[in-house]
């Protein structure tokens, strides 16, 4: 299976998938920390991915998304963002409803 | 190493009439961007197209940055 194939795998395998530096207990990045941590405050259930251990999964992802950092949110398969997006949706609190709905 | 006035530069060059202000640290950098591309677009496309300003840079010379996009009514 190419990289491609195994992010759509990935992707339609879990409804909340962060790809992150590290891991939500011991992140490698600030920015990653903070994405995980909204994810929990919003009670999500999310499933993570270390692209700092896979380097061809990094590399693949950016070609996947258009998108040259991690942290990288998915929901229902499609790209959120990363984590400046992922903070202004949790201030206005749309964050939270993008979780219940994926979830409900 | 990146300096903002790089980063500024280029995201004026790939979005011509825009006006862009960066601050950072020679890794992590902020930007403010104003651009009428941005008008009825969503924060993803936006950002979207900041990144495409900045080419190969962004993710690797630049470690991170923190984005504020605007339309110009905004």
């Amino acid at each position: 299976m190419n990289i491609q194939d195994k992010i759509r795998q990935q992707l339609s395998s879990d409804r909340i998938v962060l790809y992150m530096k590290g891991t939500p207990q011991f992140p490698q990045c600030g920015f990653s920390a903070k994405a995980a941590q909204m994810l929990g405050a919003c009670g999500a259930k999310f499933t993570s991915y270390d692209i700092l251990s896979d380097p061809e999964m990094r590399q693949g992802l950016k070609e996947y998304s258009h998108w040259p950092t991690f942290p990288q949110l998915y929901v229902n398969g499609e790209l959120v963002g990363g984590c400046d997006i992922m903070i202004e949706l949790y201030q206005k609190g749309e964050l939270q409803k993008l979780v219940t709905r994926a979830q409900g | 190493m990146m300096q903002p006035e790089d980063i500024k530069q280029m995201i004026e060059t790939g979005l011509p009439g825009a006006r862009v202000s960066v601050t950072g640290d020679g890794h992590h950098f902020e930007a403010e961007v104003v651009a009428r591309e941005f008008a009825g677009k969503g924060m993803l496309q936006r950002h979207q197209l900041v990144y495409r300003t900045l080419g190969t840079k962004m993710g690797n010379e630049i470690h991170a940055l923190s984005l504020r996009t605007l339309a110009p009514d905004e």
